[in-house]
């Protein structure tokens, strides 16, 4: 069952950006629509997450904790929009 | 060797819990010592991670209830679910004095600045009123002058958090209007009968579309995805809603 969004990954990505990446657009590769990172539908658990678009369900990232490393599959954002400070 | 702290990435601080109040009969706040905590905006979050003595970690996101204030005191309401891994020992073992490790603040998105012009709609179902209330002290603390108008559903009226603190604000910050919905059980002398949120509650207790509020909505699942999809059909501009859902926060 799925408990969070994609809120709840700003603690393991702020670890690895020095933005807030939950604040970003993405755009499907599935669908085409663009959302916030913050309303991805999160899977798994806290050694592997896997977040969906909640559009169209569509796979667009995952996130997989080793020791010592993260592993960051970003298969389903065709892009990235970021706010930059001060805007 | 412990790898020196990059400035400004997150890390793993300790908290103290200097002390806690109880909420309901399962949920309860803890005030937390973090030192050099950086500050927060209302709607974040923070990473809770637990240690067990043979190494065990567990870890939860929590959002953060407390607006921020120069006592660099956290406060977080943890609501107890019985078959969950790190909320029981929050709610009920945790002590005063005893440590827990936290990162944050973290989260962007479902935030709300002061510097936001419009009217706020906020929309809570049972816990999820949490972050929700941290905009509310937000406001109050900083007598921002933007209408707020909160939701909020509960089953019972025993499950109401903050069920002193609410009314105490509707009376004292201008501005400020609540809406108690009752889902299971509704105190005595209450107009109507209980039900779930519907199209009605929203139109008649919210903001209309026109005056482009920017709403937030925070919950479970469910209670998110069929609050989002009302304030859609009653015209209000998906960009301007934001959502957080929990399912069971264990």
């Amino acid at each position: 069952m799925m408990e969070l969004d994609g809120n709840a990954m700003a603690g393991d990505l702020g670890e690895i950006f020095a933005f807030d990446v939950t604040a970003a657009q993405y755009t499907c590769a599935g669908c085409g629509r663009a959302e916030a990172i913050g309303a991805l539908m999160l899977w798994g658990q806290q050694m592997g997450r896997v977040a969906r678009c909640p559009h169209c369900d569509d796979v667009v990232l995952s996130l997989v904790r080793a020791p010592g490393r993260v592993f960051l599959d970003l298969r389903g954002a065709v892009r990235l929009e970021l706010p930059l400070a001060g805007s | 060797m412990a790898r020196a702290a990059v400035p400004g990435r997150l890390t793993w601080r300790a908290a103290t819990l200097a002390e806690s109040r109880p909420e309901t009969a399962t949920a309860r706040t803890l005030v937390l010592d973090v030192p050099d905590w950086p500050g927060h905006l209302p709607g974040q979050h923070v990473d809770v991670r637990l240690t067990a003595p043979d190494g065990y970690r567990a870890q939860r996101s929590y959002s953060i209830a407390s607006a921020w204030s120069e006592r660099g005191r956290v406060e977080l309401t943890i609501q107890r679910l019985d078959d969950g891994e790190v909320s029981p020992y929050l709610t009920d073992v945790l002590e005063v004095g005893d440590q827990i490790e936290v990162r944050g603040p973290v989260g962007g998105w479902f935030v709300w600045r002061e510097a936001q012009p419009q009217p706020v709609l906020l929309i809570g179902g049972g816990s999820g009123v949490v972050p929700l209330m941290a905009m509310v002290r937000a406001r109050g603390q900083s007598r921002a002058k933007q209408p707020f108008r909160m939701i909020y559903s509960v089953r019972t009226p025993d499950d109401v958090i903050y069920r002193e603190e609410l009314p105490r604000r509707v009376r004292d910050d201008p501005g400020f209007d609540l809406l108690l919905n009752y889902t299971r059980r509704a105190p005595d002398g209450w107009p109507g009968t209980p039900k779930r949120i519907d199209v009605a509650t929203i139109n008649s207790h919210g903001w209309p579309p026109d005056f482009t509020p920017d709403v937030y909505v925070c919950g479970p699942t469910t209670f998110v995805e069929t609050a989002a999809d009302i304030l859609v059909a009653l015209g209000h501009d998906p960009k301007r809603i934001r959502t957080e859902r929990f399912g069971g926060t264990s």
